[in-house]
């Protein structure tokens, strides 16, 4: 409840943060009409009253809470069309490609974090090491453009937007995996992203755990290495990863952003990008916002997670 | 073992940087000269062994010549051998802003053009300019981690040392722009500010605008350091001999901070020099004329480019490296932090 109160909290200070950052842009919208000579001043003048963008900030900001409280999240100017129709849509697909991204990228990396933290300082464990070091240290940009060149010179992937020009005469098996065909350079850009800091996280959380006395206890009863590893080590280093899963949605949201732009996938990145440009300012609010609601949702999925896992946060 | 690897680190990341910042010495050719003859021609090679089979101890090169009824393709024209010359003359450039220079590390005789990554579609030399655009993103990130860094420990000293509301206020605040994502509110404030700026302006709105947003971090971190030098023994004691608070802060806590600021600098120097490419790439950053590793890469936004021409990867190339030079210093200080030297 504290922690619902708290979310609800840093939601309204983040809009009151883009408010408060939207009146420092000097132009609006309407701005690129007035070098129309057919749009007449008062024209624009008008529609700058009808979407109240002449009151003060106080006002404006108040319009906006009771529109998002209608459920219409404002109003965008470029696509004249409440901004919740546009951000559902788009959330979807962002929640599509994460969701898939990090299901794929979990089981990934514990089986290579618990791989390497097995045999630590080991040459398979230097090379995954020095594969993550290098991984780290590539972009989201760089990563999704090179796959993106790979996809088009192999001609074996379909690249930009989400379904292709032929979706809607296909049948339901072949839209799916239509779906899927486009879904596996973003995802593969995603997953090659975000993976470096969570294998690193697991296998040091492991190795951590795997120098304990218990493991030796355990390993000294006869209890296989795999056994060990898996019943005893891995349960005991859950919390920490537990924790990262809250905090990996914030890396994967911020990924997905540009990797978004870059294959052309129709999530809440390109759509910043153009309102951005637009100066489309609810859209740009909105889309803010979502990614902060995902953000506090993953952090709280984590906390729940957590007392699920652990008795004694239980008792606490 | 930890000394070797930091040496080897730290080399590398000098050399980079020197490179980086002598530009107009190391590159052959202005970034803004345009070969229009020579519109996306690959890398030139270089040679030690001519046609006939003998070697050469002075590596030369055979110029590229349009393939005749065609554009944009090339072949070596095998008559006449071009060798590389080092501390050439060439045009003119300034060192590192000042000083008015004409040599260059290395060059060919005229009439020959050397572009040891390839040229871009108005034949400007990449090399030269993957340089220069180098001057730019590094020097944007850097800026911007000073920033942080300078908000980072006033707010942080402040709020670990003064604790109370001015502590609640901006932990508060903090928990704000930590828990928005951070390319996201990147981008939305970049777009509350003006599009249509000179470069120069929007050099330093892009460095302001990085620099501030990633206050936050640093800030706790520090806090915490301040919290917990402030409760130490000698400092309750420096305070009974009648300190000052600013004697205190600059004496006892200060220094149990600069752990935490080099780590934080060699963390966030890549993630923004990053940040600067991705906004530049976007088209919300510097754009032409001035070369920066962002509006470079974004002429991989062109199909065409993107799949003939993988020269033009070539930035992506430099802020990989780059960014890997820091990471691993980061993490040997990490490291040392952790192991309490």
């Amino acid at each position: 409840m504290r922690r619902a109160v708290h979310a609800v909290l840093l939601l309204l200070g983040a809009s009151i943060l883009c408010f408060l950052l939207s009146d420092l842009a000097p132009g609006s919208f309407f701005d690129e009409m007035k070098l129309n000579p057919q749009i007449s001043p008062y024209t624009i003048a008008a529609l700058r009253s009808a979407y109240a963008l002449d009151q003060p900030l106080a006002i404006r900001y108040g319009r906006w809470v009771k529109s998002v409280l209608r459920g219409e999240w404002g109003y965008s100017f470029a696509y004249n069309a409440p901004v919740r129709s546009l951000l559902v849509v788009r959330a979807r697909n962002t929640l599509l490609l994460t969701g898939f991204a990090s299901v794929l990228a979990w089981p990934i990396a514990l089986l290579l974090g618990i791989w390497a933290a097995n045999r630590a300082d080991t040459w398979g464990d230097r090379l995954t090491m020095g594969g993550t070091a290098l991984l780290l240290s590539v972009p989201e940009l760089v990563l999704s453009l090179c796959l993106l060149y790979l996809a088009i010179r192999t001609h074996a992937l379909p690249v930009g937007g989400m379904v292709s020009v032929s979706f809607d005469r296909l049948d339901p098996w072949a839209r799916t995996r239509d779906l899927a065909m486009h879904l596996i350079v973003p995802v593969t850009a995603l997953v090659l992203s975000s993976l470096p800091i969570l294998v690193r996280h697991v296998r040091s959380s492991m190795i951590e755990v795997l120098k304990a006395p218990f493991i030796q206890a355990a390993r000294g009863h006869g209890i296989g290495r795999t056994r060990a590893l898996l019943r005893y080590a891995l349960p005991a280093a859950a919390n920490p990863l537990i924790s990262l899963f809250g905090l990996s949605v914030a890396g994967l949201l911020s990924g997905s952003l540009m990797v978004e732009i870059v294959t052309g996938w129709p999530g809440l990145g390109p759509l910043l990008l153009e309102a951005s440009f637009a100066r489309d300012l609810y859209v740009v609010v909105g889309v803010v916002l979502a990614s902060t609601v995902f953000m506090i949702s993953g952090s709280l999925l984590a906390d729940v997670m957590l007392v699920i896992a652990d008795p004694r946060v239980r008792v606490e | 073992m930890l000394g070797k690897r930091i040496i080897a680190a730290i080399v590398l990341l000098l050399g980079l940087h020197l490179a980086i910042l002598f530009a107009g010495f190391f590159a052959p050719c202005d970034p803004a000269t345009q070969n229009r003859d020579f519109p996306y021609a690959p890398p030139t090679r270089l040679y030690f062994m001519d046609a006939g089979g003998h070697l050469h101890v002075r590596p030369f090169i055979y110029p590229w010549v349009a393939r005749p009824d065609s554009f944009y393709d090339y072949q070596e024209s095998r008559e006449h051998e071009y060798p590389l010359h080092f501390f050439v003359r060439g045009p003119q450039y300034k060192v590192a802003g000042l000083l008015p220079s004409r040599i260059h590390l290395f060059g060919v005789e005229p009439g020959a053009h050397i572009f040891l990554a390839g040229t871009d579609g108005y034949g400007r030399d990449q090399f030269s300019r993957v340089l220069y655009g180098g001057q730019i993103s590094l020097a944007a990130g850097i800026l911007a981690t000073g920033i942080s860094l300078c908000l980072g420990l006033v707010i942080g000293c402040l709020s670990g040392f003064y604790g109370r509301w001015i502590d609640d206020s901006t932990m508060r605040l903090s928990d704000l722009f930590l828990v928005l994502p951070w390319l996201y509110l990147l981008l939305a404030v970049r777009s509350f500010l003006p599009l249509h700026i000179s470069p120069t302006e929007a050099f330093f709105l892009l460095v302001a605008v990085i620099g501030t947003i990633g206050w936050a971090r640093p800030a706790r971190l520090i806090r915490g350091i301040v919290l917990g030098a402030k409760t130490r023994k000698y400092v309750i004691a420096s305070r009974g001999f009648g300190a000052s608070d600013a004697y205190i802060l600059r004496r006892h806590v200060l220094p149990h901070v600069s752990g935490i600021l080099s780590t934080q600098a060699a963390m966030l120097v890549p993630q923004y020099v990053i940040a600067e490419v991705t906004l530049s790439f976007l088209g919300l950053g510097l754009g032409e004329p001035t070369p920066s590793w962002g509006n470079l890469l974004a002429n991989l936004q062109q199909y065409n480019v993107l799949v003939s021409y993988w020269w033009m990867f070539s930035p992506a190339f430099a802020l990989v490296v780059v960014s890997l030079g820091y990471l691993n210093v980061a993490n040997i200080f990490q490291d040392r932090l952790q192991s309490g030297i």
